[in-house]
């Protein structure tokens, strides 16, 4: 960083606080102050409420973080088919990609849910096999949409990676003897994953917010909780601010988790 | 195996998607033409408050600057599904209470004006960074340069900034399109009868759910390819003239 950054606690004080912020500010807290005496709290208080919305939060985050490991180790392959496969692995790869990216997670997600799982019991024996106790869930559907709909977006990423790569890096492992293999564990994939990292941490927080479809087949996430809570107490606006603030505060400490992140990568700038 | 098993099922509902009523092919139809009608409306509202922000995030005074980040960071660190929500509620909401204050009837506000409305405050706060960026990508002498010539505020916009961002934006902005199409799709989880809602009503009437849904994402694939050939047409136009940075 620069030396015109103001340094040090007391210097970004001071280019925070100008005047109107203060004015600003003070309006925000004078509507925070709004929301929390005249709006209606009283149903935060019930534990089962508490209960619920703990686990739809916990819900939410762990089907977002299980789809993007899944969708990113997806995404590695089909990026690399894309880049540097054969016509066969490379036109599949580009269909996935344009198919995923060309229609709505929502549509994507009603075609596995409703759609296969309308037609998995048309298929003789499935009923008895070990498949069906996991079959008959909404979850699996959920994760495998939004698994494949990170590996369609992250594909078309890693695939820019591959290829950004500098050629020269590769040529020189080329003279050096190494097999292909090990060129793409020593060499191409390192490079293409450092340079996705730096947007790794937004596709995080787009994949929080594609969370919340999961509730139209009937997954408890938070949003599924808060919609709950609408429907028992006639509470119209409540839930809806709290749903907005925790999404808010989610996004939040994954943008800083990744800042804190991105500071401790190596990073060389020429 | 999944996918062939599906074909096969799906093969002896088609004729569900015949266009006259035995099918369900005009409410299908119906349905996308609605998504296209508010995803247009909505891309032109966004563009609308795109363009007033990004002028008013570089050159606005201190307190438009501040309410515009507040704006453009709520919209894109909440769910779109939770955004439609609160708006539509806000927006039907308060617009009837003013109506009630100043003693006129509530009124119904057609779903189309309310979905154009929701999706087009969620648009203009993407579409704000995106034209942002574009500005600020204008070379700096070339805006200079118009002042010095004495070019009002409203003549540099017009004749300078704005047709030089157009290519730095372009990308950006088509893949907004592309979101705007998409997002229609989430108008369904409030009822309204766009594409994806229409699909549902079919689907779970006839319980051919493969096929109609199915049949839906051709029809989103095809607006999304056919915009992606006229944004790859738009954007050679906006280049031209510009010297082709590939080598």
């Amino acid at each position: 960083m620069g030396a015109a950054w103001p340094t040090g606690y007391e210097g970004l004080m001071r280019d925070f606080l100008k005047p109107h912020r203060i004015i600003l500010l003070a309006i925000a807290l004078a509507l925070v102050a709004f929301c929390v005496l005249k709006l209606r709290w009283d149903w935060l208080a019930e534990p089962k409420y508490q209960i619920a919305l703990l686990q739809g939060i916990w819900r939410s985050i762990w089907i977002m973080v299980v789809t993007m490991v899944i969708g990113m180790l997806l995404a590695i392959p089909i990026g690399l088919a894309q880049a540097a496969g054969p016509w066969y692995l490379a036109t599949p790869a580009r269909v996935f990609c344009t198919v995923i990216r060309g229609t709505p997670l929502l549509m994507q997600l009603w075609l596995l849910y409703y759609g296969l799982g309308s037609l998995f019991p048309t298929i003789p024996g499935i009923r008895d096999s070990v498949l069906w106790p996991i079959l008959r869930q909404a979850w699996p559907y959920a994760v495998v949409a939004l698994s494949l709909s990170v590996a369609g977006y992250e594909g078309e990423v890693m695939r820019g990676a591959f290829k950004g790569v500098p050629h020269g890096q590769l040529e020189a492992a080329k003279s050096m003897g190494m097999p292909r293999l090990t060129i793409l564990r020593r060499i191409w994939l390192p490079q293409a994953i450092h340079r996705v990292l730096p947007t790794i941490g937004g596709e995080t927080v787009l994949q929080l917010k594609s969370t919340p479809l999961v509730s139209t087949i009937t997954i408890m996430d938070t949003y599924a909780v808060a919609g709950r809570i609408r429907q028992d107490t006639f509470i119209v606006y409540e839930p809806l601010i709290l749903l907005a603030v925790i999404y808010m505060v989610i996004t939040g400490i994954i943008v800083l988790a990744f800042r804190w992140f991105e500071r401790r990568l190596p990073t060389r700038t020429a | 195996m999944m996918m062939s098993i599906g074909a096969v099922a799906a093969a002896s509902t088609l004729d569900l998607l015949a266009y006259s009523p035995p099918g369900w092919g005009a409410t299908l139809l119906k349905g996308l033409l609605n998504s296209i009608v508010i995803a247009l409306g909505a891309y032109g509202l966004g563009l609308l408050i795109g363009i007033g922000g990004a002028f008013g995030k570089l050159y606005g005074g201190p307190v438009l600057k501040d309410l515009l980040a507040v704006y453009t960071t709520i919209v894109r660190a909440v769910p779109e599904l939770v955004l439609i929500l609160i708006l539509f509620y806000a927006f039907t909401g308060v617009l009837n209470e003013a109506l009630l204050a100043w003693g006129f009837d509530r009124v119904q506000i057609s779903p189309i004006v309310t979905g154009i409305a929701v999706l087009g405050i969620v648009q203009g706060a993407y579409q704000t960074e995106v034209l942002r960026g574009g500005i600020l990508a204008v070379p700096s002498g070339q805006i200079e340069a118009a002042r010095a010539m004495g070019m009002s505020r409203g003549l540099l916009a017009r004749r300078i900034t704005l047709p030089l961002m157009a290519s730095n934006a372009l990308p950006g902005m088509a893949n907004l399109w592309l979101n705007a199409t998409k997002d229609t799709a989430l108008l369904a989880v409030i009822g309204f009868s766009e594409l994806t809602q229409a699909t549902k009503q079919a689907a779970s009437t006839t319980k051919a759910f493969f096929t109609f849904f199915a049949a839906a994402m051709v029809l989103y694939l095809c607006i999304s390819l056919l915009s992606t050939f006229l944004i790859g047409r738009i954007e050679k136009w906006a280049r031209r003239g510009q010297r082709d940075m590939r080598g």
